[in-house]
Protein backbone atom coordinates (compact mmCIF):
# COMPACT_ATOMS: atom_id res chain seq x y z
CA UNK A 1 0.00 0.00 0.00
CA UNK A 2 3.11 2.46 -0.02
CA UNK A 3 2.51 5.54 -1.40
CA UNK A 4 -0.86 4.73 -2.22
CA UNK A 5 -2.15 8.30 -1.25
CA UNK A 6 0.76 10.22 -2.56
CA UNK A 7 -0.52 8.04 -6.54
CA UNK A 8 -3.58 9.04 -5.88
CA UNK A 9 -3.09 12.52 -5.41
CA UNK A 10 -0.91 13.03 -8.02
CA UNK A 11 -3.35 11.43 -10.43
CA UNK A 12 -5.97 13.77 -9.55
CA UNK A 13 -4.05 16.79 -9.58
CA UNK A 14 -1.05 16.19 -11.65
CA UNK A 15 -0.26 20.21 -11.50
CA UNK A 16 -1.00 20.83 -8.52
CA UNK A 17 1.48 18.32 -6.51
CA UNK A 18 4.68 20.27 -5.65
CA UNK A 19 6.48 17.82 -4.15
CA UNK A 20 5.61 14.32 -2.35
CA UNK A 21 7.44 12.11 0.77
CA UNK A 22 7.22 9.04 1.61
CA UNK A 23 9.05 7.40 4.77
CA UNK A 24 8.11 4.05 6.60
CA UNK A 25 4.36 4.52 5.47
CA UNK A 26 4.33 8.25 6.57
CA UNK A 27 3.45 9.89 3.69
CA UNK A 28 3.20 13.55 2.75
CA UNK A 29 2.17 15.85 -0.47
CA UNK A 30 2.81 19.29 -0.74
CA UNK A 31 0.48 21.07 -2.86
CA UNK A 32 0.08 24.46 -4.05
CA UNK A 33 -2.39 26.74 -2.11
CA UNK A 34 -4.51 27.48 -4.53
CA UNK A 35 -5.79 23.61 -5.19
CA UNK A 36 -6.02 23.49 -0.75
CA UNK A 37 -10.09 23.32 -0.84
CA UNK A 38 -10.07 21.14 -4.09
CA UNK A 39 -7.78 19.10 -2.27
CA UNK A 40 -9.54 18.79 1.16
CA UNK A 41 -13.01 17.89 -0.70
CA UNK A 42 -11.10 15.18 -2.39
CA UNK A 43 -9.74 13.91 0.74
CA UNK A 44 -12.81 13.86 3.02
CA UNK A 45 -15.50 12.86 0.19
CA UNK A 46 -13.31 9.85 -1.79
CA UNK A 47 -10.93 8.96 0.83
CA UNK A 48 -12.59 8.73 3.45
CA UNK A 49 -10.29 11.20 5.58
CA UNK A 50 -12.85 12.47 8.83
CA UNK A 51 -10.66 13.74 11.08
CA UNK A 52 -8.41 16.74 10.48
CA UNK A 53 -6.04 15.98 13.69
CA UNK A 54 -3.76 19.17 13.45
CA UNK A 55 -2.99 22.14 11.29
CA UNK A 56 -0.85 24.63 11.87
CA UNK A 57 1.52 26.58 10.32
CA UNK A 58 5.71 27.19 10.19
CA UNK A 59 7.54 30.19 9.57
CA UNK A 60 10.93 29.37 7.41
CA UNK A 61 12.42 33.37 6.95
CA UNK A 62 14.12 33.66 4.94
CA UNK A 63 13.00 31.70 2.66
CA UNK A 64 10.36 32.95 -0.13
CA UNK A 65 7.41 31.60 -0.13
CA UNK A 66 7.88 31.98 3.71
CA UNK A 67 5.11 29.97 5.58
CA UNK A 68 4.21 26.68 5.23
CA UNK A 69 0.35 25.31 6.12
CA UNK A 70 0.69 21.91 7.98
CA UNK A 71 -2.45 19.69 8.48
CA UNK A 72 -2.89 16.13 9.57
CA UNK A 73 -5.50 13.85 8.24
CA UNK A 74 -6.23 11.04 9.30
CA UNK A 75 -8.98 8.58 8.55
CA UNK A 76 -10.73 6.24 10.84
CA UNK A 77 -12.82 4.29 8.09
CA UNK A 78 -9.39 2.66 6.30
CA UNK A 79 -6.69 4.00 9.53
CA UNK A 80 -4.62 6.22 6.68
CA UNK A 81 -2.49 8.63 7.80
CA UNK A 82 -1.65 11.78 5.28
CA UNK A 83 0.18 15.38 6.22
CA UNK A 84 -0.21 17.64 3.58
CA UNK A 85 1.14 21.30 3.14
CA UNK A 86 0.58 24.73 1.26
CA UNK A 87 3.49 27.35 0.80
CA UNK A 88 2.39 30.59 1.88
CA UNK A 89 4.04 33.53 0.78
CA UNK A 90 5.36 35.75 3.20
CA UNK A 91 3.73 38.89 0.96
CA UNK A 92 0.25 37.22 0.61
CA UNK A 93 -0.19 35.84 3.75
CA UNK A 94 -3.74 34.25 2.98
CA UNK A 95 -5.11 31.01 2.32
CA UNK A 96 -8.66 28.82 2.00
CA UNK A 97 -10.07 28.35 5.32
CA UNK A 98 -10.30 24.13 5.68
CA UNK A 99 -13.67 25.37 8.40
CA UNK A 100 -16.39 24.13 5.66
CA UNK A 101 -14.96 20.16 5.91
CA UNK A 102 -13.72 20.54 8.79
CA UNK A 103 -15.46 21.70 11.92
CA UNK A 104 -12.45 20.85 14.04
CA UNK A 105 -10.53 23.15 11.55
CA UNK A 106 -11.84 26.42 13.08
CA UNK A 107 -10.15 26.40 16.45
CA UNK A 108 -7.12 25.60 14.88
CA UNK A 109 -6.84 28.35 12.24
CA UNK A 110 -7.65 30.91 14.89
CA UNK A 111 -4.76 30.00 16.53
CA UNK A 112 -2.71 30.16 13.47
CA UNK A 113 -3.57 33.51 12.72
CA UNK A 114 -3.23 34.23 16.11
CA UNK A 115 0.36 33.22 16.07
CA UNK A 116 1.00 33.44 12.33
CA UNK A 117 -0.64 35.99 11.24
CA UNK A 118 -2.43 34.20 8.24
CA UNK A 119 -5.44 34.77 7.34
CA UNK A 120 -7.91 31.92 6.84
CA UNK A 121 -10.52 33.18 3.93
CA UNK A 122 -13.43 32.02 4.59
CA UNK A 123 -13.22 31.61 8.49
CA UNK A 124 -16.74 32.17 9.90
CA UNK A 125 -14.39 34.09 13.36
CA UNK A 126 -11.08 34.97 12.76
CA UNK A 127 -10.47 36.35 16.36
CA UNK A 128 -6.99 35.68 18.24
CA UNK A 129 -7.49 32.57 20.09
CA UNK A 130 -4.36 32.73 22.75
CA UNK A 131 -3.35 36.56 23.32
CA UNK A 132 -5.43 39.11 24.27
CA UNK A 133 -6.99 41.79 22.43
CA UNK A 134 -4.45 44.73 21.81
CA UNK A 135 -1.73 42.44 21.58
CA UNK A 136 0.20 43.62 18.16
CA UNK A 137 2.59 41.24 15.73
CA UNK A 138 2.26 37.55 15.84
CA UNK A 139 4.53 36.14 18.18
CA UNK A 140 5.64 32.92 16.69
CA UNK A 141 6.78 34.87 13.78
CA UNK A 142 10.72 34.21 13.29
CA UNK A 143 11.25 38.20 13.34
CA UNK A 144 9.15 38.82 15.86
CA UNK A 145 11.91 40.13 18.98
CA UNK A 146 13.06 37.87 21.01
CA UNK A 147 12.24 40.18 23.99
CA UNK A 148 9.74 42.30 23.21
CA UNK A 149 6.64 42.34 25.64
CA UNK A 150 3.32 43.64 25.88
CA UNK A 151 1.85 44.11 29.39
CA UNK A 152 -1.67 44.52 30.08
CA UNK A 153 -1.01 46.38 32.92
CA UNK A 154 1.93 48.90 33.92
CA UNK A 155 4.63 46.57 35.44
CA UNK A 156 6.48 48.02 39.27
CA UNK A 157 9.95 49.59 38.97
CA UNK B 1 -4.85 48.66 64.90
CA UNK B 2 -6.14 52.07 66.55
CA UNK B 3 -4.71 52.52 69.99
CA UNK B 4 -1.45 51.21 69.61
CA UNK B 5 -0.84 54.35 67.09
CA UNK B 6 -1.34 56.46 70.53
CA UNK B 7 1.48 54.59 72.56
CA UNK B 8 4.02 54.35 69.78
CA UNK B 9 7.04 52.04 70.36
CA UNK B 10 6.51 51.41 74.10
CA UNK B 11 6.20 48.41 75.99
CA UNK B 12 2.92 48.17 75.05
CA UNK B 13 2.96 48.18 71.64
CA UNK B 14 5.53 45.48 71.67
CA UNK B 15 3.49 43.08 73.98
CA UNK B 16 0.48 43.31 71.70
CA UNK B 17 2.63 42.97 68.52
CA UNK B 18 3.86 39.58 69.90
CA UNK B 19 0.23 38.72 70.79
CA UNK B 20 -0.70 39.25 67.29
CA UNK B 21 2.32 38.32 65.08
CA UNK B 22 1.52 35.07 67.17
CA UNK B 23 -2.10 34.88 66.36
CA UNK B 24 -1.39 35.93 63.05
CA UNK B 25 1.48 33.38 61.88
CA UNK B 26 0.30 30.57 63.20
CA UNK B 27 -3.47 30.76 61.46
CA UNK B 28 -2.66 31.67 58.25
CA UNK B 29 -5.41 31.57 55.66
CA UNK B 30 -4.12 30.89 52.33
CA UNK B 31 -5.59 32.03 49.05
CA UNK B 32 -4.28 29.34 46.28
CA UNK B 33 -3.73 31.04 42.91
CA UNK B 34 -2.88 27.84 41.25
CA UNK B 35 -2.04 28.07 37.23
CA UNK B 36 0.67 25.30 36.32
CA UNK B 37 2.42 22.02 37.36
CA UNK B 38 3.41 23.77 40.28
CA UNK B 39 -0.01 22.68 41.99
CA UNK B 40 0.56 19.80 42.08
CA UNK B 41 3.90 19.98 44.77
CA UNK B 42 0.85 22.29 46.37
CA UNK B 43 -1.09 19.80 47.07
CA UNK B 44 0.86 17.56 47.82
CA UNK B 45 2.14 20.15 50.67
CA UNK B 46 -1.54 20.13 52.21
CA UNK B 47 -2.07 16.49 51.81
CA UNK B 48 -1.39 14.08 54.65
CA UNK B 49 2.17 13.18 54.52
CA UNK B 50 3.79 17.02 54.46
CA UNK B 51 0.71 17.83 56.28
CA UNK B 52 0.75 22.14 56.31
CA UNK B 53 -1.92 21.82 58.93
CA UNK B 54 1.34 21.29 61.50
CA UNK B 55 2.07 24.76 60.71
CA UNK B 56 -1.50 25.98 61.03
CA UNK B 57 -2.14 26.80 57.34
CA UNK B 58 -4.03 24.33 56.20
CA UNK B 59 -6.86 26.41 55.80
CA UNK B 60 -7.43 27.40 51.60
CA UNK B 61 -9.71 30.53 51.56
CA UNK B 62 -11.09 30.73 47.75
CA UNK B 63 -12.43 34.19 48.35
CA UNK B 64 -9.36 36.31 48.45
CA UNK B 65 -11.29 38.45 51.12
CA UNK B 66 -11.14 35.95 53.51
CA UNK B 67 -7.44 35.45 52.77
CA UNK B 68 -4.19 36.58 54.54
CA UNK B 69 -1.57 34.94 52.32
CA UNK B 70 -1.50 34.52 48.57
CA UNK B 71 0.04 31.65 47.03
CA UNK B 72 1.23 32.57 43.57
CA UNK B 73 1.81 28.70 42.88
CA UNK B 74 2.73 28.37 38.81
CA UNK B 75 3.49 30.49 35.48
CA UNK B 76 1.66 34.01 35.09
CA UNK B 77 1.24 34.94 31.78
CA UNK B 78 0.98 38.85 30.34
CA UNK B 79 -3.04 37.42 30.12
CA UNK B 80 -3.57 36.30 33.80
CA UNK B 81 -1.54 39.78 34.71
CA UNK B 82 -4.59 42.01 35.60
CA UNK B 83 -6.21 39.18 37.39
CA UNK B 84 -3.63 38.43 39.73
CA UNK B 85 -3.45 42.51 40.58
CA UNK B 86 -6.93 42.16 41.35
CA UNK B 87 -6.61 38.96 43.35
CA UNK B 88 -4.15 41.18 45.19
CA UNK B 89 -6.12 43.93 45.91
CA UNK B 90 -9.09 42.01 47.36
CA UNK B 91 -7.38 40.79 49.94
CA UNK B 92 -7.47 42.85 52.97
CA UNK B 93 -4.50 43.69 55.01
CA UNK B 94 -2.63 42.35 56.36
CA UNK B 95 -1.58 40.47 53.96
CA UNK B 96 1.90 38.71 52.59
CA UNK B 97 2.56 36.96 49.10
CA UNK B 98 4.28 33.72 48.30
CA UNK B 99 5.75 33.30 45.28
CA UNK B 100 6.05 29.03 45.04
CA UNK B 101 8.39 27.46 42.01
CA UNK B 102 10.58 29.96 39.89
CA UNK B 103 8.02 30.67 37.21
CA UNK B 104 6.04 32.33 39.37
CA UNK B 105 9.28 33.89 41.06
CA UNK B 106 11.42 34.58 37.69
CA UNK B 107 9.40 33.75 34.45
CA UNK B 108 11.67 30.29 35.06
CA UNK B 109 12.58 29.10 31.63
CA UNK B 110 9.56 30.78 29.82
CA UNK B 111 11.68 33.81 28.75
CA UNK B 112 9.42 34.04 25.85
CA UNK B 113 6.04 36.44 24.66
CA UNK B 114 3.68 35.30 26.57
CA UNK B 115 5.18 35.04 29.90
CA UNK B 116 5.40 37.66 33.39
CA UNK B 117 9.12 37.67 34.47
CA UNK B 118 8.29 37.00 38.21
CA UNK B 119 5.23 38.16 39.52
CA UNK B 120 7.26 40.90 42.09
CA UNK B 121 6.33 42.68 38.50
CA UNK B 122 2.85 42.70 39.35
CA UNK B 123 2.56 42.83 43.14
CA UNK B 124 4.73 42.77 46.11
CA UNK B 125 6.09 39.58 47.17
CA UNK B 126 7.61 38.23 50.58
CA UNK B 127 8.85 34.82 50.29
CA UNK B 128 10.16 33.03 46.66
CA UNK B 129 10.29 29.84 46.97
CA UNK B 130 12.81 28.27 44.38
CA UNK B 131 12.44 25.00 42.58
CA UNK B 132 11.23 23.50 39.54
CA UNK B 133 8.38 22.42 41.20
CA UNK B 134 9.66 22.99 44.86
CA UNK B 135 9.63 19.84 47.12
CA UNK B 136 7.23 20.13 49.90
CA UNK B 137 10.26 20.31 52.49
CA UNK B 138 11.43 23.62 50.27
CA UNK B 139 7.58 24.51 50.86
CA UNK B 140 7.53 24.18 54.40
CA UNK B 141 10.76 26.09 54.63
CA UNK B 142 9.53 29.03 52.92
CA UNK B 143 6.48 28.71 55.06
CA UNK B 144 8.55 29.11 58.35
CA UNK B 145 10.71 32.06 56.96
CA UNK B 146 7.33 33.86 56.40
CA UNK B 147 6.25 33.17 60.42
CA UNK B 148 9.60 34.44 60.89
CA UNK B 149 9.10 37.35 58.82
CA UNK B 150 5.71 37.91 59.95
CA UNK B 151 6.78 37.71 63.83
CA UNK B 152 9.27 40.95 63.46
CA UNK B 153 6.68 43.28 62.09
CA UNK B 154 5.04 45.54 64.07
CA UNK B 155 1.25 46.80 64.25
CA UNK B 156 2.68 50.10 63.86
CA UNK B 157 4.47 49.45 60.55
CA UNK B 158 2.45 47.70 58.32
CA UNK B 159 1.11 49.95 56.03
CA UNK B 160 -0.08 50.07 52.17
CA UNK B 161 2.73 48.92 50.48
S1 LIG C 1 8.28 26.25 38.21
FE1 LIG C 1 8.30 24.33 37.04
S2 LIG C 1 6.75 23.06 38.01
FE2 LIG C 1 6.37 25.18 38.66
S3 LIG C 1 4.89 26.01 37.21
FE3 LIG C 1 6.92 26.50 36.45
S4 LIG C 1 7.41 24.85 35.03
FE4 LIG C 1 5.74 24.13 36.33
Amino acid sequence: MSSYLIETLKTRFPAAVLETHDFRGDETVLIKKEALPAAAAFLKDELGFDFLMDLTVADYLPREPRFELVCHFYSSKHNYRLRLKCPVAGTDARIASLTPFWAGANWFEREAYDMFGINFEGHPDLRRILMYDGFEGHPLRKDYPLKKRQPRIPHRD
Amino acid sequence: MGLETLFGHSYLTTRLDEAVNWARKYSFFNYPFVTACCGMEFMSTFASTYDIARFGAEYPRFSPRQADVLFVVGTVNEKLAPVLKRVYDQMCEPKWVVSFGVCATSGGFYDNYATVQGIDKIIPVDIYIPGCPPRPEAVLDGLLKLQQKVSTESVLDRKYR
